[in-house]
């Protein structure tokens, strides 16, 4: 073939970054990471947490907490999940959770709607009154007692539940269980099928 | 009775559903389930968990093609729907059946291609308990088709095949399983199968908003250096006629991607063939440099970008597709249009203000045709080459041949030297580059189009992994031929070893491999064996004059390598044309 080697050849000018978007050929251009809230509902039935799941791993989002319960609808559950992604990766991951045969809808909830986790935090059970007392600070109340332990419950923001963990911390903390974020929407909107 | 069993019939049912029996059994519901959804051939092995549904078989107008391999199975069922545009019907038995259909299942899965598995499972009461033969097939294939079922009732079986069958065909095509435990095909059931009907949850997008088609046909009409990027969508979406009208009537030059060849003629002036990897240099060329890509039923895959921040670095990009979910998942579209890609180039069509002004760029495109030639060394004292065999069997074929192929070097001269023009004439393993697809998909191929001619290009290396096929082929006098492009070798790996790994050729060389007109003899197929130039077009003329399976061993040069090349991550524009140039780019 005689046409003119690679570094004699008609060439263009502009450049893509590496998510395949077109940018200023000077700028080095990526999007940051950040926080996006999806709300799905699904169909009640067995498997679909795991088909929720594996798309997840297998597209390699970095997702953050995921729960799931069910809804007044026997028939549906709606899921929580909190990822962290590029923006292009956000909108890939609403994309392929819409996809899903059993997934009804999907929606990013906007920045200021409801978000609430539950932790579990069993302390020693040697100062029941300071525990008392640190939980109080938190919101948290006792759930149950022994005599070399106690178990607090806690709900609200992670960012409450984490500092509530820390304070606790003085009491030589034994297990911790949290959930993950529930959120939903502030105002009148709902999670409809056709949104 | 379930949900979906009680979708109402059409109230005048046809003769022949008036003429049936009830059902009695879930896997008689299943068959019914296929019938009704007009299935002619499934491809399949035996085994103790399907056996019921094989009874049912039994008493069923449908064809049974029992394959040498589950793998072949459904290679069989894939190229069966890639031919004929409807799903293709694999069947397998539990665990080991059913594990062996996974790689036809992800390659379709890859190439969108329309496949029904349907497996059979160890009965409910030991689901779970690590039995004899189960596997959790649902689990292993559900990242791997649209959806997978596990039919737990002998009332809803019939519906869930019924749905499998619908979904995959809908929309964008691809494979979905049904998994049958033994106790369910078995029991008793008087529930006729629903239609054919999608999830309510499965929503296809039909036409692209009129909107967002108008802004697109301004800037592709603005655009002094446009191309039209053509992919398996198209082929898929039945829109090949609609593509031609568009390009034909606007003048603008069409790439295909591998997967999108036939879908524009690649005789016509305005046919860049295809690019990516191992695509024409004119192609790439055009790829690289182009300022407005109308890209239609592609996903950008790697081996078409090459790396996607040097993928047509300074193109505005419309990008039509039926899956929401491919817009700007590789390639950031400017103008995305939603919608199947037979009604968009109709809505193009009618929206386009006028034709680009690219009297320019297509002249330039025009000298890139005749400075990269897709070409080849032909001294008559060299060993054969491969380009020429590929080369002579197109001239030799009408246009409707269908060529299928392995995965290796011989699948790229295949899709460089041969002329294809018609849609749904090439059948080959994209995404997943499957090994050992050829062999079983030229049997699909064929039993989809007993009257067109069908040819199979494999590598010694692919060819061995499903050689078994033969049998089937012979068993059922399908008058295929295959051509092993035969250099002992694994070549495409023994390339990249010696382009990339300082020619350290660790177990890519086959100098162990039988003689396949041999092979083919004792399978009960006719042999024959190429080494010169001599006797090409008369070997070629003889294996395609016999009325049955035949094998042409062609010995080719060893040495030859496959060109142009992008190396893996690279940018198209600099393809290499030899391996002197490797070390360039």
């Amino acid at each position: 073939m005689p046409g003119p080697a690679p570094d004699e050849r008609m060439r263009p000018k502009g450049r893509r970054n590496t998510q395949g978007i077109r940018v200023d050929p000077e700028a080095e251009v990526t999007h940051e990471p950040r926080q996006a809230v999806l709300s799905a509902l699904v169909k009640h039935r067995p498997g679909v947490l795991s088909e929720v799941s594996a798309l997840f791993s297998r597209r390699q989002f970095n997702i953050e907490s995921l729960t799931v319960g069910p809804t007044v609808d026997d028939d549906t559950a709606r899921m929580t999940i909190l990822i962290e992604e590029p923006e292009p990766g956000i909108d890939q991951a609403k994309k392929q959770l819409r996809k899903l045969v059993p997934v009804v809808s999907v929606r990013e909830l906007e920045g200021e709607a409801v978000r609430r986790e539950l932790a579990l935090v069993k302390v020693s059970g040697e100062k029941p009154d300071d525990v008392n007392a640190v939980a109080d600070m938190y919101d948290g109340q006792a759930v149950d007692a022994s005599t070399d332990s106690v178990t607090v419950e806690i709900t609200g923001s992670k960012q409450k539940i984490d500092a509530a963990i820390e304070a606790f911390k003085q009491f030589d903390v034994q297990e911790i269980v949290r959930t993950g974020a529930a959120a939903l929407e502030r105002g009148p909107k709902t999670l409809e099928k056709d949104v | 009775m379930s949900e979906r069993a009680s979708v109402p019939k059409e109230a005048e049912e046809t003769e022949s559903e008036t003429e049936q029996e009830p059902v009695t059994t879930g896997a008689q519901s299943v068959i019914r389930a296929l019938e009704n959804a007009g299935t002619d051939y499934v491809f399949g092995v035996q085994g103790g968990a399907i056996m019921p549904v094989y009874d049912a078989l039994y008493d069923s107008d449908i064809n049974h093609v029992t394959m040498a391999h589950e793998q072949g199975a459904s290679h069989a069922a894939d190229a069966y729907g890639i031919v004929t545009g409807d799903p293709g019907v694999c069947f397998a038995t539990s665990g080991p059946g059913a594990t062996n259909l996974v790689t036809g299942i992800a390659d379709a899965n890859m190439d969108s291609d329309p496949v029904i598995a349907l497996t059979g499972q160890v009965p409910t009461e030991f689901v779970g308990n690590d039995a004899f033969q189960e596997t959790d097939t649902v689990g292993i294939t559900q990242p791997i088709t649209k959806e997978s079922y596990f039919a737990a009732d002998s009332d809803t079986v019939g519906d869930d095949v019924s749905e499998a069958f619908a979904l995959a065909d809908a929309g964008r095509q691809g494979p979905t399983l049904v998994d049958l435990p033994k106790d369910v095909t078995q029991g008793e059931t008087e529930v006729e199968p629903g239609r054919p009907e999608t999830p309510e949850t499965y929503e296809v997008p039909e036409e692209a908003d009129d909107e967002d088609v108008q802004e697109a046909v301004e800037a592709l009409a603005e655009a002094d250096r446009p191309v039209i990027l053509s992919g398996g969508g198209v082929i898929k979406a039945n829109a090949s006629s609609a593509l031609r009208e568009f390009a034909k009537e606007y003048e603008i030059p069409v790439i295909t991607t591998m997967p999108g060849i036939g879908s524009f003629p690649e005789d016509h002036e305005l046919s860049l063939e295809w690019a990516g990897m191992h695509g024409t240099g004119y192609a790439n060329m055009a790829i690289s440099n182009t300022d407005c890509m109308l890209a239609i039923g592609t996903r950008f895959d790697d081996r078409l970008t090459g790396g996607v921040d040097s993928f047509a670095p300074d193109a505005e990009v419309i990008h039509v597709d039926i899956d929401p979910a491919e817009i700007s998942k590789n390639v950031y579209a400017d103008y995305p249009l939603i919608g199947d890609a037979r009604n968009v180039l109709r809505q193009l069509f009618d929206a386009m203000p006028r034709a680009p002004d690219a009297d320019e760029w297509r002249d330039q495109c025009q000298t890139w045709k005749d400075e990269y030639p897709m070409d080849y060394d032909t001294p008559d004292d060299e060993p054969l080459k491969p380009q020429y065999v590929v080369e002579q069997f197109s001239e030799m074929t009408p246009d409707d041949t269908i060529v299928c192929t392995g995965v290796g070097q011989h699948q790229m001269w295949a899709s460089q030297f041969w002329e294809y023009t018609e849609p749904r004439t090439w059948v080959s393993s994209h995404g997943l580059g499957t090994m050992g697809y050829g062999v079983p998909a030229a049997i699909g191929a064929k039993l989809a189009a007993p009257d067109q001619e069908v040819v199979c290009f494999d590598g010694d290396g692919s060819f061995l992994m499903t050689v078994q096929g033969l049998s089937v082929a012979v068993r059922e006098q399908l008058d295929i031929t295959y051509v092993v492009l035969n250099n002992e070798a694994v070549g495409m790996v023994r390339q990249w070893q010696d382009g990339f790994y300082e020619g350290r050729r660790m177990a890519s060389e086959y100098p162990w491999i039988p003689q396949f007109d041999k092979l083919a003899e004792a399978f009960g197929a006719r042999g024959f064996t190429l080494e010169s130039y001599d006797n090409v077009e008369e070997t070629i003329q003889e294996a395609r004059d016999y009325d049955g399976p035949s094998v042409i061993d062609a010995h080719i040069d060893p040495g030859e390598n496959v060109f142009p090349m992008v190396p893996s991550g690279g940018d198209n524009g600099l393809f290499a044309l030899n391996e002197d140039q490797l070390d360039m780019i």
